[in-house]
């Protein structure tokens, strides 16, 4: 079993929602990030998505964007990412997505990308804008690799396609939970509910909700009928505020203590 | 030469496709499907046919240069006056072209990007013609560049959205103008500015524009019983250039000659030369050729001309670029100046500064070329809203 797998079946067996936080790799550094993630598994996220900056991030709203240009600005690249991960394996066996745009990834090459990830021990990859339409550009190198896709599902995703690609889905599937880019608008769980209920019975794997979930009472309420909930910018937010100072891991730490507890005994 | 390009997927060979988030896709294929159906349809083509000739002047004039031609002492040149066309540029064919899709779907909000405010005034024009509402993203740089067309939008209508992320140009507009769309997909249309873009748009731009190479074609064959020698445009997204192209892409005795902006100069690094100096990567939905850093971050473009400012290339200009059937070259801000100003003087006509860039390949070429030759340039606008932007730069206070 993947880790991916692994993670989920022992939180189903626990009914327990995952915890999935989303920070962006190399905000304020990749220093930083590296105690992030540590902190970030201790205090009970259950994966983590790592966010690979990028120029143009046309799916993202300000918070992510700026975390995106801070990033680059402190030199972050998509090779030392990878080392990155390289370097906190050694600590943690928490799944670790690498979430973005094709760009990096096509100008890193494919093929090398998925070789030199698995080696570092990334788990799955999720490309906001490398569509199922143009996937198969990669998915074989990934596929050899043992690399996940991540698929994405949204609002606007009619239910033919839905079921198309629910079938086909490796590692979970994120369903996004609005017409929007990240951190717009607030979610309304019970909007969403219908849908996701509805792929829970489509997919064999776990079905998680981003996009608009900032608080513990919205992770709560999504997460009675999700079985993973991803909270980005709201993190984000934190780690801008709070940036190098010695506050931010403690902070961090509490958001996602508080965050967790709200999933760990499901209201359903 | 059999060309058939782009295939049911909407690849140019290895560049074009469909790299848009999972929000937008549906919406994607659904334009697609609206667009093969009005394109299939004779009444879509006789509406699109009666505006572009009673609303935009259809057609436009092929001219004579006739000093221009003494003066460089080769090939005769011949322009096609897209700057005649009303708004003063090419890009009203193609907003023309996609109000009536968005009208034929139902849609009753339209958005574009603009650079140097042509596509805004174009896409504004025509939302106040259906009385559509109309929102415009600007980058705040080209909005201090141009200012007349800033206005103008206003005039018209249109919300002018100030874009001040990354670089506040026009690769940032499209981003704005892509995260306005994901957020309002279901109502609102999204008018692309030129040949770049997920599958459709590369396509639809291309047929809309392609008036400008049909017609040309035709009136050179009245002039001089002839096809042209050279074809000439310059290149921003690449949508006048693909328009003049086109017609021509089979008859291989035509050389396809696009022009980029060379900004300072390429070995500076900075210009907006896309493809004579960018590689191959994933940009606002489609593959092609990008200026960007090894890691795959877009690089910032730089030219004197706001509409060629940008970092990319229509996916189809890539393709052609790399079967060899067009080429690609380059011109400076300096030498993009001269020529704004040697056409003014001989011929009394203001060319817009993109179209200044086609221009100062015209005044390269033509000398070497004999006085049997022709060229075709697409002069594809007028050059009114860039007199404060030349001033500027030739140090005039007005
Ligand atoms: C007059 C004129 N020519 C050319 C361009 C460049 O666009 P394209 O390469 O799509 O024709 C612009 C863009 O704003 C323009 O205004």
């Amino acid at each position: 079993m993947s880790r991916i797998e692994t993670t989920f079946a022992v939180l189903k067996q626990h009914r327990e929602t995952a915890l999935i936080p989303f920070i962006t790799a190399g905000d304020p550094d990749l220093g930083v990030t590296a105690e992030l993630i540590q902190t970030l598994a201790e205090a009970g996220a259950d994966l983590i998505e790592l966010g690979v900056p990028f120029s143009d991030p046309m799916a993202d709203g300000p918070t992510i964007q700026f975390a995106s240009e801070r990033a680059l600005a402190a030199g972050t690249t998509l090779g030392g990412i990878l080392q990155l991960v390289t370097d906190v394996r050694k600590k943690t066996q928490i799944p670790l997505i690498l979430m973005g745009y094709y760009n990096p990834v096509f100008c890193y090459g494919p093929e090398r990308f998925a070789r030199d990830a698995a080696a570092a021990g990334v788990d799955a990859l999720l490309l906001v804008d490398l569509p199922p339409e143009e996937i198969d550009e990669i998915s074989v190198a990934m596929r050899a690799s043992g690399i996940d896709l991540i698929t994405l599902l949204a609002p606007t995703t009619p239910s033919e396609r839905m079921k198309r690609l629910a079938a086909t889905a490796e590692g979970y599937l994120y369903y996004v939970s609005m017409t929007g880019v990240t951190g717009a608008q607030k979610i309304s769980p019970k909007d969403i509910q219908p849908a996701v209920e509805k792929l829970k019975g489509l997919a064999d794997v776990p079905v998680a909700v981003g996009f608009g979930i900032t608080t513990a009472e919205d992770a709560r309420a999504v997460g009675a009928f999700a079985d993973g909930v991803v909270v980005g910018s709201a993190l984000v937010k934190i780690i801008e505020e709070n940036g190098q100072s010695e506050e931010l891991l403690p902070k961090v730490a509490k958001f996602i203590i508080e965050l967790k507890h709200g999933l760990t005994a499901p209201t359903s | 030469m059999n060309y058939q390009y782009p295939d049911e997927r909407g690849h140019f060979g290895k560049y074009g496709g469909r790299y848009v988030a999972e929000t937008l896709m549906p919406a994607l294929l659904e334009l697609e499907q609206a667009y093969m159906e009005a394109s299939q349809d004779p009444a879509f083509q006789e509406e699109f046919k009666y505006y572009l000739k009673h609303y935009v002047g259809r057609p436009s004039p092929l001219y004579f240069a006739e000093r221009l031609t003494k003066e460089l002492g080769g090939a005769k040149i011949y322009l096609k006056r897209e700057d005649l066309n009303h708004t003063g540029a090419h890009k009203v064919n193609n907003t023309v072209g996609q109000i009536l899709l968005a009208r034929r779907m139902g849609k009753k909000k339209v958005i574009a990007e603009t650079g140097a405010g042509q596509h805004g005034v174009a896409t504004a024009t025509v939302a106040a013609l259906f009385g559509m509402e109309c929102e415009v993203f600007m980058g705040k740089e080209d909005i201090r560049r141009q200012s007349l067309n800033v206005f103008r939008m206003k005039l018209l209508g249109a919300k002018v959205h100030e874009v001040t992320s990354g670089t506040a140009t026009l690769k940032d507009a499209m981003n704005d103008a892509l995260r306005h769309w994901v957020t309002h997909v279901r109502d609102t249309f999204y008018v692309i500015g030129t040949v770049a873009g997920p599958h459709p748009y590369p396509l639809l731009v291309r047929d809309f524009q392609t008036v400008i190479g049909i017609e040309a074609k035709q009136q050179l064959q009245e002039a001089e019983g002839r096809l042209p020698d050279v074809a000439i445009a310059c290149i921003g997204g690449g949508s006048n250039a693909m328009g003049l192209f086109y017609p021509f892409i089979e008859d291989l005795s035509v050389k396809l000659l696009g022009v980029e902006a060379a900004g300072f100069g390429v070995e500076t690094g900075k210009h907006a030369a896309s493809i004579s100096a960018g590689s191959p990567g994933v940009l606002h939905g489609n593959k092609t050729y990008l200026l960007q850093d090894d890691d795959g971050q877009i690089q910032h473009a730089h030219s004197i001309s706001a509409g060629l400012d940008y970092p990319g290339v229509g996916p189809e200009h890539a393709h052609l670029q790399d079967i060899e059937r067009a080429e690609y070259v380059s011109i400076t801000d300096t030498e993009a100046l001269e020529a704004f100003q040697k056409l003014t003087h001989i011929e009394g006509i203001i060319p817009a500064l993109e179209s200044a860039h086609a221009i100062a390949q015209v005044m390269k070429l033509a000398p070497t070329l004999s006085s049997d030759k022709i060229i075709l340039v697409n002069l594809s606008g007028r050059g009114d809203k860039d007199i404060h932007t030349v001033a500027d730069a030739l140090d005039v206070k007005l």
